[in-house]
């Protein structure tokens, strides 16, 4: 009876594997390279709601009904999120890292992930009472395109308000959070100003490329769903879009220290995921052919790695040589 | 005999006092890793595994994400995420909807723990007082792997081991004492199995 089951888990394996390169192939949406055990809790609520008995089955209906892919997508999605969630992450923005952006002139804000909006709202109310919204542009991207819609339109169940309130004064709130909405039935509709400088739109971390020059990147509870090599992925996107001296913040189970990036950031608020990118360039030294345990900064290492660029420029000198005797007119 | 290679455990209100008494009775050289799942309510942000140190001889953590699992280590999941374990014998955290009104939940580990050590995981629940980590355990049980319970006679809170009684036909229905016990004679079975 066992064997059957470790049988049963490797064959569900295998349509895993198929039924995410299926929607990749069909949708472009990479799955691939998410945490494995959490989508096949997902996929698994889908196929008993919608009463497949195998993934097979549930593949098949994937590449012929859309209608149905939309739905399982918003499965493989998961949005939940708060107003300042963990408040404390607020207070170290607040007291720790705004004072340093006061000196721009215009600061440039990615929320990367941001679901249905709630993070970037709070974000907006911090930025305002520190007087500092009107200099900034906030890019809130998710790929989830309802969960944007939703963001866009900033329109909260008013039951969760009293949980946003408080985490609110937690997170070092010096308004009446009431300010920030209109109680309308049994919604609250965020206040116009704080979208006034936020631009919603549509970006997926595995497959789209950068997002223009930041000076913050906020990417919270996203990478956790994702495996060690796509992480790495966003981390170099993440780097290549920052500015140097830019923050990165990450959600509190969130690291850049595990990363192939991990010497491009020095830690800021350690506690919170806070980092700051650094300016020492990059030394790939695993390229260095060294046998001997030379200190990175010695003499020798200097030396050595001296004689390594003046023979890769000869070699390259020896190089246009030979294009040049081939193709003696150019 | 067979080789266990890991422990998960279940436990809610009453976690704190059954949790440090059983791991009060465990060695530091266990042949498997334990994975514990606590209930904690919203918005305790201490590190509950630090509440859990003293007394202890074990190597008593909070999971990472995509931290490599390893033997003889106790691992707690941090308070508001729910833990997951992927085939490689790596931690996952996720913030997925509450499931049994808990986050983390005792199901989410309990599955995804099963699916990753099939017929070689033990499973056991303690005092708590709701049904979360039933499911969990009928799924151990069904894939060939051992459930435990802790009796409900003697847990602060009856109704988590009663709810898993009612779902599962248990292996082992026993006071904390015995419970530690069987850990003990089951890693030691390992080494034995090894040499
Ligand atoms: C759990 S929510 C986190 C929301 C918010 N950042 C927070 O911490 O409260 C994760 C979000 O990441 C988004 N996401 C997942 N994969 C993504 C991808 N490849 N590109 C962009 N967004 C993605 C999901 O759609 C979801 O809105």
């Amino acid at each position: 009876m066992n064997k059957d089951y470790s049988e049963e888990h490797e064959n569900e394996k295998l349509e895993m594997y198929l039924l995410l390169e299926a929607i990749y192939r069909k949708y472009g949406y990479d799955f691939r390279n998410y945490s494995r055990a959490s989508l096949n809790r997902r996929i698994k609520h889908r196929m008993s709601i919608s009463g497949f008995g195998t993934i097979s089955e549930m593949i098949h209906k994937a590449i012929y009904d859309r209608t149905f892919f939309e739905t399982f997508l918003a499965d493989l999605s998961i949005t939940v999120t708060d107003m300042f969630r963990d408040p404390t992450f607020f207070i170290s923005l607040r007291k720790e890292i705004f004072p340093m952006l006061k000196e721009l002139h215009h600061i440039k804000i990615w929320v990367a992930g941001c679901s249905t909006g709630e993070e970037v709202y709070s974000l907006s109310i911090l930025l305002k009472e520190e007087g500092l919204y009107d200099k900034s542009t906030i890019y809130a991207t998710d790929f989830n395109d309802s969960a944007l819609k939703k963001a866009k339109e900033g329109i909260y169940n008013i039951n969760l308000i009293k949980k946003y309130t408080s985490n609110y004064q937690i997170a070092g709130g010096i308004e009446s959070f009431s300010d920030y909405f209109i109680a309308k039935y049994d919604s609250a509709i965020m206040d116009q100003s704080l979208k006034k400088n936020i631009i919603f739109s549509s970006h997926n971390l595995v497959t789209d490329g950068m997002f223009g020059e930041m000076d913050m990147v906020i990417c919270r509870n996203v990478l956790i769903y994702f495996n060690r090599d796509l992480q790495n992925n966003v981390f170099k996107l993440f780097t290549e879009s920052l500015c140097e001296g830019g923050f990165l913040c990450l959600g509190t189970k969130e690291t850049v220290r595990l990363s192939k990036y991990s010497h491009d950031y020095d830690d800021i608020v350690k506690g919170e995921k806070i980092y700051k990118k650094n300016s020492k360039p990059r030394l790939d030294i695993t390229h260095i052919n060294s046998n001997s345990n030379i200190e990175p900064v010695s003499t020798g290492f200097i030396n050595k790695s001296a004689t390594i660029i003046s023979e890769a420029k000869t070699k390259l000198e020896e190089l246009q040589r030979l294009i040049q005797s081939i193709n003696p007119g150019n | 005999m067979k080789k266990y290679e890991a422990v998960v455990i279940g436990v809610s209100a009453g976690g704190l006092v059954a949790l440090k008494s059983l791991l009060s009775m465990l060695p530091n050289n266990l042949s498997f890793p334990i994975i514990i799942v606590q209930h904690l309510y919203y918005n305790i942000k201490d590190d509950f595994s630090d509440l859990l140190k003293g007394g202890s001889l074990l190597k008593i953590k909070q999971a990472d994400d995509k931290e490599k699992i390893n033997s003889g280590c106790v691992y707690i999941a941090p308070s508001n995420y729910h833990l997951l374990i992927e085939d490689d014998k790596t931690f996952s955290l996720s913030i997925d909807e509450m499931v049994n009104f808990a986050r983390p939940s005792i199901d989410v580990l309990f599955e995804s723990a099963s699916d990753a050590y099939g017929a070689c995981l033990i499973g056991i629940i303690l005092t708590g007082a709701n049904n979360d980590g039933s499911m969990g355990l009928k799924k151990i049980k069904d894939r060939g792997g051992l459930a435990v319970v802790q009796d409900p006679n003697t847990a602060e809170y009856s109704s988590m081991p009663l709810a898993a009684i009612s779902a599962t036909e248990v292996d082992h229905i026993l006071p904390l004492e015995d419970i530690a016990r069987l850990i003990i004679r089951l890693s030691c079975n390992n080494t034995k199995l090894q040499s």
